[in-house]
């Protein structure tokens, strides 16, 4: 039995399907990760396992307790759930200093105050606050701030640790680094993290399994490895990194991009249990070589340098590709005239 | 020398001298007259004077009274109006929209008249709510007696405790809701979270709101004068009415009435200041986050209860009077029954069409408000231009004098006006409709600069410079681009002045002379001369006008976002 489960949730929100039919079994100790473009509904499957959103239909179990289930019209309180949580908005309260901040949830659980000195001047410690203590909110920087958050919800030492967006309101630098530190506090507390983003570069460094949703409806689940190589549909491979998607016409058993014909061949065959009359192939414009000869003419129209990388757009008959390729690599200049050959490509059906 | 300076002056400069040339007539030296009327006695500072007329027997009553009945009224609008707004936009509460718009109701109508109604319902003797009581257990005297401070305190209160329910209920509704959900899920139950989250975050606002109701009760003119000064309750404007209006101008109830006034000058100062501190605390910043549904309470078996509450309290507090002024302005005498036979339209063409004085008054209310509403307004446009989006050097004068009609009460305002344009200073506009006009361009100042100024501060300087780089003068810029922009703002300053002026009081009684009575004070000195019926008549005639006007407010205002 999975560590946090739920079977089966689906949320309405009016007439708008928020979730459908959610069925995931998150393992303890797992950094468990929910990504999806805004509205997806990966926030409000967060809110529900939090506890600040009924069902419509279905059940969540922690640790082989039931927490809501809509069968049963029982909802465990927010605040009975002993979750850690951490918003986007930090969520700091600005009538309080950091201390108090910290020390609040464990006020709330009436414990000796020589103890929850310790516990929150241990969790200010980890979260490296410990000289921040009698500071108020509004004299930190918001990397201090989401800090606090942290530490707030670590000071209960929870089982699950809910994370909305935590790094999305910090600046790029800060938010690489937070990422590390949350990273580090999961491997000495342990706990089961539950994590809500929209940044799919976040969710590969962070997690062991990502979730990709689309219209409250599960598009995957994997590993950061498994979802980056083998997208199982055409949303998930665009949405998860820079892509490609070139119309291919089959003539005579080989493979040419619609309109270029004429410009040769591509060096791959559709798988034969996909074989349609529409499909598109997929590739990441890192994963395509630039040749002198042997593949798929085509002409450079554009090139941008960004730093290390250069950035083509490249033109086989009427149809535009992005190629990026390292700056040392062969150099063509703009209408130069060059071979593609497609390395690890994917075939999807056209939409 | 003189003519050099002035060509050397840009449009900046000029705007500048303008503006501030207008606020020192209108408001600072009206302002000045007082002060040193009340500190200087022939020329000479004197102190010995002011507490002599301190230390007398019916001005430290009033001084008194003006205080028990501030902090009266700040407390029990305070907690009124804080329980409504958490209701409103913290609960399930049912229909929490309507009652949120019911709740502002009182705002728009003028407290004067609920006195007056209330007055008609709880008046010792003739009260109809006594009366009735009296009638139905058969006991002698009466359940409630209005003309008391607790009845002060009472009217006042239901018409003043919209202030702290906006200020609440908006903060309410920008908090971030997550600092909410945060204590939730820290393991806080919901009394906890109100307790060491919520109300503690709010407190800021609720002390905003309640400082402005005790602002507007230590000044506040109508409700004591219907209900105080028939039992001899006065508070510090009903006391300076009464000492000019009985003394018909003499200079000992002037320097009394200007000792009074400072009085309140300096309290309102201290109050908007105090206010200012509190709202600039920083810490108490909240408003941050995407925008979620907050928390909602349910209130489960509270829920019929609370809106019955809700409910009752609207009807008690803005239905009955309303309908109570209604019923009586129809009745052929005061006191009768309502029966239809006691009851005619007579008494409304009496006062519309017949009568002199009302028709005088009505005319009056509505040309001056205009003119008020229209003068202000333009003038309000260009200082509010100087202050927002002009760098010139001496700024700051005007920015200090743009503060200062915030702190002047109506009545300081018209004694001003009196010791200014009475003569002294070789214009002499007692007595006349100019006089009120003056006055009210002082008194709703605040408001047209409020306005406007909002509105230019929406306007980014880069828009201006923009034009200025098309190739615009400075003029044109202005005009074809800052003033079309700002122009909602500055349509609801005009409103925001014309409605309150149709209905003022305060000021207009302390300077109206035979054919320049206002509705507002028609209204007062028929109530006083016993003339109820009428009285009521119209009053029910200017809360037709307060309720139409609304109305067409909200459907300009709203026509104008659905524009942009």
């Amino acid at each position: 039995m999975s560590f946090v489960n739920l079977q089966h949730i689906t949320k309405r929100f009016g007439n708008v399907i928020a979730v459908k039919d959610l069925t995931i079994d998150i393992e303890k100790g797992e950094c468990f990760s929910m990504l999806g473009p805004s509205g997806c509904g990966k926030t409000t499957t967060l809110r529900m396992i939090a506890g600040f959103e009924d069902l419509d239909e279905g059940e969540i179990s922690v640790d082989g307790r039931l927490f809501s289930s809509s069968y049963k019209k029982y909802y465990l309180p927010p605040e009975q759930r002993n979750f850690g949580m951490v918003f986007q908005a930090f969520a700091v309260w600005p009538h309080l200093n950091v201390f108090n901040n910290v020390a609040f949830p464990l006020q709330i659980r009436r414990i000796s105050r020589a103890e929850i000195a310790e516990r929150t001047r241990n969790a200010m410690l980890y979260t490296g606050l410990a000289k921040y203590e009698t500071a108020y909110p509004n004299e930190l920087s918001s990397g201090q701030k989401q800090r606090i958050a942290l530490a707030r919800s670590i000071a209960i030492n929870p089982a699950v640790m809910l994370l909305d967006e935590p790094l999305s309101n910090l600046d790029p630098k800060l938010r690489e680094e937070m990422r590390f530190e949350i990273k580090d506090l999961q491997r000495k507390f342990g706990f089961t993290i539950i994590f809500v983003t929209h940044d799919q570069s976040e969710a590969m460094a962070l997690s062991d399994r990502i979730m990709v949703m689309r219209d409250g409806v599960l598009q995957q689940i994997g590993t950061p490895l498994n979802v980056y190589t083998k997208p199982a549909n055409r949303f998930i491979f665009s949405f998860i990194g820079l892509s490609n998607f070139l119309p291919v016409v089959v003539k005579n058993g080989a493979v040419y991009i619609e309109g270029a014909e004429n410009s040769g061949c591509i060096d791959s065959q559709i798988p034969s249990d996909m074989r349609s009359d529409k499909m598109v192939l997929a590739c990441r414009p890192s994963e395509i070589e630039l040749k002198k000869n042997g593949g798929v003419k085509a002409v450079i129209k554009r090139k941008v340098y960004l730093g290390d990388i250069i950035d083509y757009r490249i033109m086989a008959g009427s149809t535009e590709i992005r190629v990026q390729k390292n700056r040392r690599s062969a150099d063509f200049a703009e209408g130069d005239v060059c071979c593609l050959k497609f390395n690890r490509l994917l075939w999807y059906h056209h939409d | 020398m003189l003519q050099r300076y002035i060509k050397s002056m840009g449009m900046a400069e000029v705007l500048l001298v303008l503006s501030v040339l207008i606020l020192v007539v209108v408001v600072a030296i009206p302002v000045l007259l007082i002060f040193w009327t009340a500190l200087f006695v022939d020329g000479q500072f004197n102190v010995n004077d002011i507490v002599k007329v301190l230390s007398e027997q019916d001005t430290y009553e009033a001084l008194k009274n003006s205080i028990v009945i501030a902090v009266g009224v700040t407390f029990f609008s305070t907690v009124i109006g804080v329980f409504f707004a958490w209701l409103v936009s913290r609960t399930d509460l049912p229909f929490k929209n309507t009652m949120k718009l019911l709740f502002l109701v009182p705002f728009m109508l003028p407290s004067f008249i609920g006195a007056l109604a209330w007055k008609m319902l709880l008046s010792p003797r003739s009260g109809y709510i006594n009366k009735f009581i009296a009638g139905t257990f058969g006991f002698e005297g009466s359940l409630f007696d209005i003309y008391s401070l607790a009845g002060i305190i009472a009217v006042e209160t239901m018409y003043l405790f919209p202030f702290v329910f906006i200020q609440v209920s908006g903060a309410l509704e920008r908090m971030d809701p997550t600092l909410e959900e945060s204590a939730r899920i820290s393991g806080a139950d919901l009394v906890t979270i109100t307790r060491k989250i919520t109300l503690p975050l709010m407190l800021p606002s609720i002390v905003a709101g309640a400082l402005l109701v005790a602002l507007y009760s230590l000044a506040h003119f109508g409700v004591p004068a219907i209900l105080g000064t028939e039992v001899g309750i006065y508070n510090i404007p009903t006391k300076i009415y009464e000492r000019i209006y009985q003394s018909a101008g003499s200079f000992a109830a002037i320097r009394t009435g200007t000792i009074l006034s400072a009085i309140l000058v300096i309290s309102a100062g201290i109050i908007l200041y105090a206010q200012s501190f509190i709202l600039k605390a920083g810490r108490f910043q909240v408003i941050a986050g995407k925008s979620m549904r907050p928390v909602l309470l349910k209130l489960r078996r509270l829920k019929t209860p609370l809106l019955i509450i809700s409910v009752l309290y609207i009807l008690i507090t803005v239905i009955l009077p309303t309908i109570t002024i209604f019923l009586v302005g129809t009745l052929k005498t005061y006191g009768l029954e309502f029966t239809l036979g006691n009851m005619t339209l007579g008494n409304l063409k009496y006062i519309l069409f017949d009568w002199r004085l009302t028709k005088d008054a009505i005319w009056n209310s509505f040309y001056l408000s205009l003119a008020a509403a229209f003068v202000t307004m333009l003038v309000g446009t260009l200082i509010s231009y100087v202050i927002v989006k002009m760098k010139v050097r001496g700024k700051f004068v005007l920015e200090f004098l743009g503060v200062l009609p915030f702190s002047v009460p109506g009545t300081v305002i018209a004694l001003g006006v009196i010791l200014m344009w009475s003569g002294k200073f070789g214009v002499n506009l007692y007595n006349t409709a100019w006089i009120i006009l003056v006055a009210y361009i002082a008194r709703y100042m605040a408001f047209s600069l409020k306005s406007n100024s909002a509105a230019l501060e929406q306007v980014h300087d880069s828009l201006e410079e923009a034009a200025r780089a098309c190739g615009a003068t400075h003029w044109q810029a202005l005009k074809d681009i800052v003033i079309p922009l700002i122009k909602p703002g500055m349509v609801a300053a005009f409103f925001l002045i014309f409605l309150p002026a149709l209905r003022e009081l305060t000021t207009s009684v302390l300077l109206y002379g035979p054919t320049t009575r206002t509705i507002g004070v028609a209204i007062y000195t028929l109530n006083e001369d016993g003339e109820t019926v009428y009285a009521a008549t119209l009053a029910s005639v200017a809360l037709v006008i307060i309720v139409v006007g609304q109305l067409v407010i909200k459907r300009i205002t709203r026509s104008k976002v659905e524009a942009v």
